[in-house]
């Protein structure tokens, strides 16, 4: 999967490798600004309130 | 015997083999993957996204005081901002008694109407504090820390009840377990700074709501002294027991004369 993905980037070695670092960091951005903010909501958090 | 090898190699070398992506490998690489973001997802919402959310809640906590103070500041029309405090005799700290201080009426529900400062909990740690303890004043992203509407306000004689996550969403109560005794807990409103006490902490069951009474622990018995009560959950990640800090109330500062000297760099910094 992986390897395939790596021979989809064009260029020679020294342009891929920016490439798949920036695809990489885009790839953490949108898990943190979009996926795990939602994958959030289906969390309940401790309560930390004391009550009946 | 030699000879015969080098043709086939070569034509090897010059074009790279493909290997042809198995199931197996396919599916191992997807499995690595989940585990990889599963990985990440925690150390985001354990670590990170507090950090994240916190920053959230300390700039909207900014953003309260620069309002109050702007408010405090209005009669002045030409109001110049931060380097220019407006009265000269404030500086000078005059060991005059503030007098008994000022309770503010009870806000609307789910309104800012306060800000915790606690020095040990971090030298920028200033949060939110809104009326409630739903999850709609928890869990937001501007305030974090919510007041039991059933309890007093700040200054007043009773009890000041506030709670706030140990983990998850901004953690405002994260280290409140690192409090020392002696250690300042100041209590901004519109009026000025409430400095209480740090002065102990007890382990609670979830229903514990003796925490809340005028006189904590204590049913029924009318209050001469001002408490502040914080309560998170404990341990960490969990909610089994409720950790509950207790401070007693020292002494308010005034707007009008200041903040106090210990957290003056903290008001400063933030109005910028």
């Amino acid at each position: 999967m992986y390897a395939a993905l790596w021979r989809l980037l064009p260029g020679p070695l020294w342009v891929r490798i920016p490439i798949a670092v920036v695809l990489v960091a885009a790839v953490l951005a949108a898990l943190i600004i979009w996926v795990f903010p939602a994958v959030n909501e289906l969390f309940v958090p401790p309560e930390v309130t004391v009550g009946e | 015997m030699t000879d015969i090898a080098p043709v086939p190699v070569e034509r090897e070398l010059r074009r790279p083999r493909r290997q042809k992506a198995s199931v197996v490998g396919v599916l191992g690489e997807i499995f690595l993957t989940a585990g990889v973001l599963v990985l990440l997802f925690l150390g985001w919402q354990i670590w990170l996204n507090d950090i994240i959310v916190g920053a959230e809640q300390t700039s909207a906590a900014n953003e309260l005081a620069e309002q109050w103070e702007q408010d405090a500041t209005e009669p002045t029309p030409e109001a110049t901002p931060s380097d220019a405090p407006t009265a000269d005799p404030a500086e000078t700290p005059a060991p005059v008694d503030p007098g008994t201080p000022v309770v503010a009426a009870p806000p609307a529900a789910g309104a800012s109407f306060a800000n915790l400062i606690v020095p040990r909990l971090g030298a920028d740690y200033r949060r939110p504090i809104a009326e409630g303890v739903g999850l709609n004043v928890l869990n937001n992203r501007k305030t974090g820390v919510g007041h039991y509407p059933q309890t007093q306000m700040p200054g007043e004689v009773g009890n000041f009840a506030v709670a706030a996550h140990r983990t998850t969403y901004g953690a405002g109560f994260h280290d409140i377990n690192s409090l020392l005794v002696g250690d300042s807990i100041y209590v901004e409103t519109a009026d000025g700074w409430y400095k209480y006490i740090y002065r102990g902490t007890e382990y609670v069951r979830p229903t514990g709501i003796g925490v809340l009474e005028p006189v904590p622990q204590v049913a029924g018995l009318a209050s001469t002294d001002r408490i502040i009560t914080m309560t998170s959950c404990h341990p960490y990640f969990s909610a089994a027991e409720r950790i509950i800090a207790y401070g007693v109330f020292d002494t308010w500062y005034p707007r009008a004369g200041g903040p106090p000297a210990e957290i003056a760099t903290l008001v400063q910094a933030g109005a910028n």
